[in-house]
Formats: structure tokens, C-alpha cells, sequence
């Protein structure tokens, strides 16, 4: 998913740059508040994000497809610390992987930061809360929060390269080749991504409670 | 229980199912294998990273550093925020006739 350092055009890679940045804020402003009124939140924070740090750069080999990709994360982070500080978490992870780790570049940050924490976060964020609203249980919604975000996440990379490389040709059929390409890896991994937040999401909820009791609420509150 | 044991037998079946010429594949990433292919085409060639680290070998190392400072950091907040659970001692009356 990580696009690589120069193949977004200045205008595209300064555009997705700007789209990320209030979501960046609003994660950060997200974290002061709640690390004042919830004393073990920031350390919540911290270890979601190594968690996605290590996630988002953990190559799974795929053997349906011969390749392979990684998961991103960023659906399990925002169901257990909410979408705009897994915006921060996701921003701090690419920005190293893009530093020192050959992963992604500086001038595609903000493309990815776009695809995997923003949209990532926004699709988990929204399919979990969506089906605890309509009575579906932690296990059906984290599974649903894990896969949707990763496919997401990919979908919107398929997004910002069509858009970016179409040229004179058609963005439509371009884009569907990419989703395409992106399939026989991306389908599995999302599985085992909504298998992930499973587990993590049962995990959290039956050993602290407290620090998810807010998000695993069916009520919308 | 029912959900998770057919998402696991799924997920089984497709990790497993075999794919002609997947043994022989060199396990490329994704980011080659589409993103960097389809910029290839459009002739958006990707540029050499600011920080090079992917010069032989030397990716093994970064990673193994990344992995390693990232699992101390999490272990570390893992550690503070669930911590072992206690377990339970005797009654004190145990053992006695």
C-alpha cells in the first residue's frame, strides 16, 4: 500500500498532504484532551501505535497469490483509541517507515497517510460503531472493522494512483485495474486482519474494560 | 465461537489452496508487484528513497531494529497497562485437618 517516494506529481502528493493535515490535528487535540481526563490513555496511545508501526510494516507472504503485503492496522487502532489519534499513530509509522526503512517516501506521505489512516481509521471506525448500533456483538463488528479498513485502505492507494497516473486515458478502467491487481493478496489479508481485531479486541475488552468501555458500548455514547 | 472457527477454516483453505507457480515466485510485495508496476507503466518511475536503505542486506538489520525498538516500546505500555493477573493464594485455613 505504500506508495513509493516519487510517483505521486507535486500537485497530487501536496493535495493528499493537505487533506491529511486537519485529520491530524483533530487527532492530536483527540489526545491532549483525553490523556487529561483519562490518566492511561497516552499509554494506550503508545502501545496501539507501536502496534501499527510493527503491523503496518510485517510482510505476510500470501501463497493464493505468490506475493507478498502487509495489514495496516489502523481498523483495530480505531476501535480502541478512536479514528483521529490512529490519523497521529498511523502519520508517526509511515514517517519512519518512509525515513529509514525504504517504505513509502516523504513526498507520498501524505497519500498514505490518507489511505491508511484516514480511511483505514474512518471504515473501521464507522463499520464497528455501525454494527454495535445494530446489535451485532464485539466479535462480528471488530471482524468487520479489521477487513473493511484494510480493503479501504487499498481501495483508496488503487484511488490515488488512478487518479495520479490515468493521463490521458481512462481513470474508470485504470482504477478497476488496480483494485484488481491489489485482489488476490489484499482478500486473505483482510480476513486475517478482521481475525486480528478480533482476538486483540476480546483481549482488551475482558482484561480492561475501562480502557475500551466507552467504544465497545452498543449505545452510541 | 462458530464465526471465528469458519473464518479460521477460510482462512486456512485460502493460505493453503495451491497456486501454479506461487512455490517457484520470488514473494514479491505488493508495492512492487502493483503500485511500483503501474507507475512503471504510466511512466512515473519511483525515485530512490532520501534515506537508502534497501542496498543489499542492509534492510535486514533496519527492520531488525525497527521490530525490536517498536516491541520494546509496546511491551513496555503492554507491561504498565495489563499487567500479570495475581494469583489467588491459599486460604489461609488450607491443609489443615
Amino acid at each position: 500500500m505504500h506508495i513509493s517516494e516519487g510517483i505521486l506529481p507535486v500537485g497530487w502528493a501536496g493535495a493528499w498532504l493537505l487533506v491529511a493535515l486537519p485529520f491530524l490535528a483533530w487527532g492530536i487535540r483527540q489526545i491532549k484532551r483525553r490523556g487529561q481526563t483519562e490518566p492511561r490513555y497516552r499509554a494506550f496511545v503508545a502501545l496501539v501505535g507501536a502496534a501499527v508501526f510493527i503491523i503496518s510494516c510485517m510482510p505476510i507472504p500470501v501463497p493464493t497469490a505468490g506475493t507478498c503485503s502487509h495489514p495496516c492496522g489502523t481498523g483495530l487502532a480505531a476501535i480502541l483509541i478512536g479514528p483521529g489519534p490512529t490519523v497521529v499513530v498511523a502519520s508517526i509509522a509511515l514517517l519512519l517507515q518512509a525515513l529509514f526503512m525504504a517504505h513509502g517516501g516523504l513526498t507520498t506521505l501524505g497519500g498514505n497517510i490518507v489511505s491508511m489512516g484516514v480511511v483505514g481509521a474512518l471504515v473501521g471506525f464507522g463499520a464497528f460503531r455501525l454494527l454495535r448500533g445494530a446489535g451485532a456483538s464485539v466479535a462480528v463488528a471488530a471482524f468487520a472493522a479489521g477487513a473493511l479498513s484494510d480493503w479501504a485502505t487499498y481501495a483508496t492507494t488503487s484511488a490515488e494512483l488512478a487518479l495520479a497516473l490515468h493521463g490521458g486515458g481512462s481513470l474508470w478502467s485504470l482504477l478497476g485495474a488496480i483494485m484488481m491487481a491489489f485482489v488476490p493478496t489484499q482478500l486473505p489479508l483482510g480476513i486475517f486482519e478482521g481475525i486480528l481485531s478480533v482476538g486483540a479486541c476480546r483481549f482488551v475488552s475482558s482484561r480492561r474494560p475501562e480502557l475500551v468501555e466507552r467504544l465497545l458500548a452498543r449505545s452510541s455514547g | 465461537m462458530k464465526l471465528s472457527a469458519l473464518i479460521a477454516v477460510t482462512l486456512l483453505a485460502l493460505a493453503t489452496w495451491p497456486v501454479p507457480g506461487a512455490e517457484t515466485g520470488k514473494w514479491p510485495g505488493v508495492d512492487e508487484t502493483v503500485v511500483e508496476k503501474f507507475a512503471r507503466e504510466a511512466v512515473r518511475e519511483p525515485r530512490e528513497p532520501f534515506i537508502n536503505t534497501d542496498q543489499g542486506d542492509l534492510l535486514l538489520p533496519v527492520f531488525l531494529i525497527a521490530g525490536a525498538a517498536g516491541g520494546f516500546v509496546g511491551g513496555y505500555y503492554f507491561h504498565a497497562l495489563f499487567p500479570p493477573r495475581e494469583k489467588k493464594s491459599a486460604p489461609s485455613g488450607a491443609g489443615r485437618s
